[in-house]
């Protein structure tokens, strides 16, 4: 009797060893490594109420279908403190611990990129939503992000110049002190040349850090005949800069990048700023379609417009449904799944997000659509068009 | 460059310069009277540009429940004589509580520059501290016309700061060539250890040393705020930086050459900035200072002295 105690025993206990190789039936476990403390704590909660949003309307609506079978997803929410040792310990249990199929977060690029590692080395698909450093997926088959690159902003805007405005000749303004501006001052320039042809920027403008006035760029700027100035800067740059231009004549549209979605912008500008585009992620104002009902759900249940974390989580989610969807079929062994899960992360094509639409490559960024918003008459930030490379 | 673009630089220059003319003026004038440094100065101009903006705002009715409904233009000028009222009160009291003791105990003067160091990193701090890194946006007093003459263009306000910079300029010179207190002045540079033999109150000619310095800082933060409307604690460290160097080159412890000085290096830094990538505007425009320092090393009016610190 003993003997077939112990021996039932040990079967179990190699069950359970074995079983992180399988899996419950019928559930589809996503890991949430997010800021829910820390510096950020509200970058936690947007991308939080976001997936409770999604996550209640897929399994309301009785699961998600994979091949001839149904599931219900379980989302994990871990709190990795926006510390980035704590993301990749928090993407480990994850991992381990808790066997999900996949992970989404970390936001910010200072987690993403060593918990980008952490899945890489296990082979687990992850989708960073916010995380727009190019290092987050390089050389990792494995990560995946659901917003574009920082430099990628320069081609979107360069094409918004020349397709808005007819903008045969362009000026750029930029930090050259700083490596944002620098970057998407110099994919500009080479996107607007490739474009209207080579010597079509006729001012490339630079200063440094901490300067006033800039009254010499721009006098030269002003008398260069360019039709469009690009100035990539942040948000306490952006009205020197605008108010300067004005004084010496310049009367023709700027443009900016998302450094200038701040809600600081408008208290420094004042009137200045109004009238002016810049590309970004997502506008809350003036959305269409799919984008205005979640900011309509979102605000009907939490009391507050999303932000763009919030929008890109909401695709995020959904890029991962369709990767599943994808596979055309669970086989229950982790390992295989999250390769099959991977595989087909890359191969999604022309994919509708509220944010954009999104192409993968096996580089594991999106070729996807920018937003550009202008600044109304009212300061709001508002949708203008959404613009591709 | 063509005729247009010059005159443009020009003018530019002209506004950049007067800011580095009028913070000039607080070193040189200090310096003259008490042979130091005051590297505090460049922050009394954030201070006086911080005041300027809660007086003005105020006057404006953003805080509770208060407004006087005056029209813009006139509380910008009772922003700037506010302003200058109480800014001479902040570098009075900094003389008073920092420099005065140490002048009463003998320090050496090495002593005192760094209490005025201390003082500046006190100043940016206690701001820093007390309102935030949030950056302020100073509010359009002034309707900014543009105007455009043959293809110059120039607003109201960069007319009022070249205008009001040369107005200074007149005013102190006057003060210092013409009134018994400028004679004092005059005097105690020439030699410090007579003047007071002569029964000249030393104490009261440095606070006014110290009054003329700082209105005129507060002028200058006023108008730079006016100009660039962006407030932070760290504003003045760089210009005030600069504009020391423009005290230097103008030949330190002489008004003419704090504004020659001061214009010289807007000339310099817009010109260098108009020719070249502005990239290079700092090395280039400060390797020609260092030349021309180098050759001239007491500056453009400054009189060789024994000990400079």
């Amino acid at each position: 009797m003993r003997k077939v105690a112990i021996f039932t025993m040990l079967v179990f206990l190699s069950a359970f060893a074995v079983a992180p190789m399988a899996w419950s039936a019928d559930t589809i476990k996503v890991g949430f490594n997010i800021p829910l403390t820390g510096d950020i704590p509200k970058v936690g909660e947007c991308s939080k109420y976001a997936a409770e949003i999604r996550i209640a309307e897929i399994n309301g609506a009785g699961g998600l279908k994979v091949g001839d079978k149904t599931y219900k997803l379980q989302f994990i929410y871990e709190d990795n403190e926006s510390k980035a040792e704590s993301a990749t310990s928090t993407a480990l249990k994850l991992i381990t611990q808790d066997q999900v199929l996949a992970i989404i977060g970390p936001q910010s690029s200072k987690q993403a990129i060593p918990a980008g590692e952490v899945c890489n080395a296990s082979k687990t698909p992850m989708i960073s939503p916010w995380s727009t450093n190019p290092k987050t997926t390089e050389n990792r088959p494995y990560v995946f992000r659901a917003c574009f690159l920082d430099p990628f902003q320069g081609p979107v805007v360069a094409k918004f110049a020349s397709e808005e405005f007819q903008a045969k000749k362009a000026a750029v303004l930029y930090d050259i002190a700083s490596d944002y501006p620098k970057g998407l001052a110099e994919f500009f320039k080479e996107a607007f040349e490739k474009m209207n042809g080579p010597g079509s920027v006729v001012a490339f403008e630079t200063f440094t850090t901490k300067d006033k006035d800039f009254s010499a760029q721009l006098t030269k700027i002003t008398k260069s005949g360019a039709d469009v100035l690009f100035t990539p800067q942040y948000y306490d740059e952006v009205p020197l800069i605008v108010k300067q231009a004005r004084e010496l004549g310049w009367n023709k549209p700027i443009l900016g990048s998302d450094s200038w979605g701040s809600a600081e912008l408008m208290n420094l500008c004042g009137d200045g700023c109004k009238g002016y585009y810049f590309s970004t992620h997502y506008a809350a104002a003036g959305a269409k379609g799919a984008t205005k009902d979640f900011i309509d759900k979102y605000t009907k249940k939490y009391n507050y417009v999303p932000d763009d974390v919030a929008a890109l989580t909401w695709d995020a989610i959904n890029l991962l449904c369709e990767a599943i969807k994808n596979t055309g079929g669970l086989t229950g062994n982790i390992d295989k799944d999250r390769d099959a899960v991977k595989d087909k992360l890359t191969q999604i094509k022309d994919f509708d997000g509220i944010t954009g639409k999104m192409t993968f490559s096996p580089g594991g960024n999106p070729t996807k659509c920018a937003v550009i918003v202008k600044i109304s008459d009212k300061g709001e930030f508002e949708f203008f068009k959404s613009v591709c490379p | 460059m063509s005729f247009e673009i010059f005159f443009q630089n020009l003018l530019n220059a002209l506004q950049w310069g007067s800011f580095y003319a009028l913070i000039a003026l607080g070193y040189t004038m200090v310096y003259g009277v008490l042979l130091l440094i005051n590297f505090a100065h460049g922050d009394i101009f954030m201070v006086g540009a911080y005041i300027g903006f809660f007086f003005a705002t105020l006057l404006m009715g953003k805080y509770a429940g208060f407004s006087t409904g005056l029209p813009p233009a006139v509380i910008f000028g009772l922003t700037v004589l506010v302003t200058m009222v109480l800014t001479a009160g902040v570098g009075v009291a900094i003389e008073r509580i920092a420099y005065r003791p140490l002048r009463r105990k003998g320090a050496s003067r090495l002593y005192v520059v760094i209490t005025a160091l201390m003082c500046g990193l006190i100043l940016e701090n206690g701001n820093l501290a007390l309102l935030g890194a949030s950056r302020r946006n100073f509010p359009e007093l002034l309707p900014n016309t543009v105007h455009n003459i043959a293809g110059v263009t120039f607003s109201n306000v960069k007319i009022l700061v070249i205008v009001t910079t040369i107005l200074v300029f007149i005013l102190l010179e006057t003060i210092v060539r013409k009134t018994k207190l400028g004679m004092a002045m005059r005097a105690i540079s020439y030699d410090r250890m007579a003047v007071p033999l002569m029964g000249i109150p030393v104490d009261t000619v440095i606070v006014f040393t110290f009054i003329l310095g700082s209105s005129m800082a507060a002028l200058a933060g006023v108008l730079f705020a006016t100009a660039y409307p962006v407030l932070e604690p760290y504003m003045g460290a760089l210009v005030g930086w600069k504009a020391f160097i423009a005290a230097v080159l103008g030949g330190i412890g002489e008004i003419r050459g704090a504004f020659v000085g001061g214009f010289l290096l807007g000339f310099v830094e817009i010109f260098v900035a108009a020719l070249f990538p502005s990239t290079l505007r700092d090395l280039i425009a400060f390797s020609i200072l260092l030349v021309f320092l180098s050759i001239k090393p007491t500056g453009i009016f400054g009189i060789a002295r024994a000990t400079k610190i």
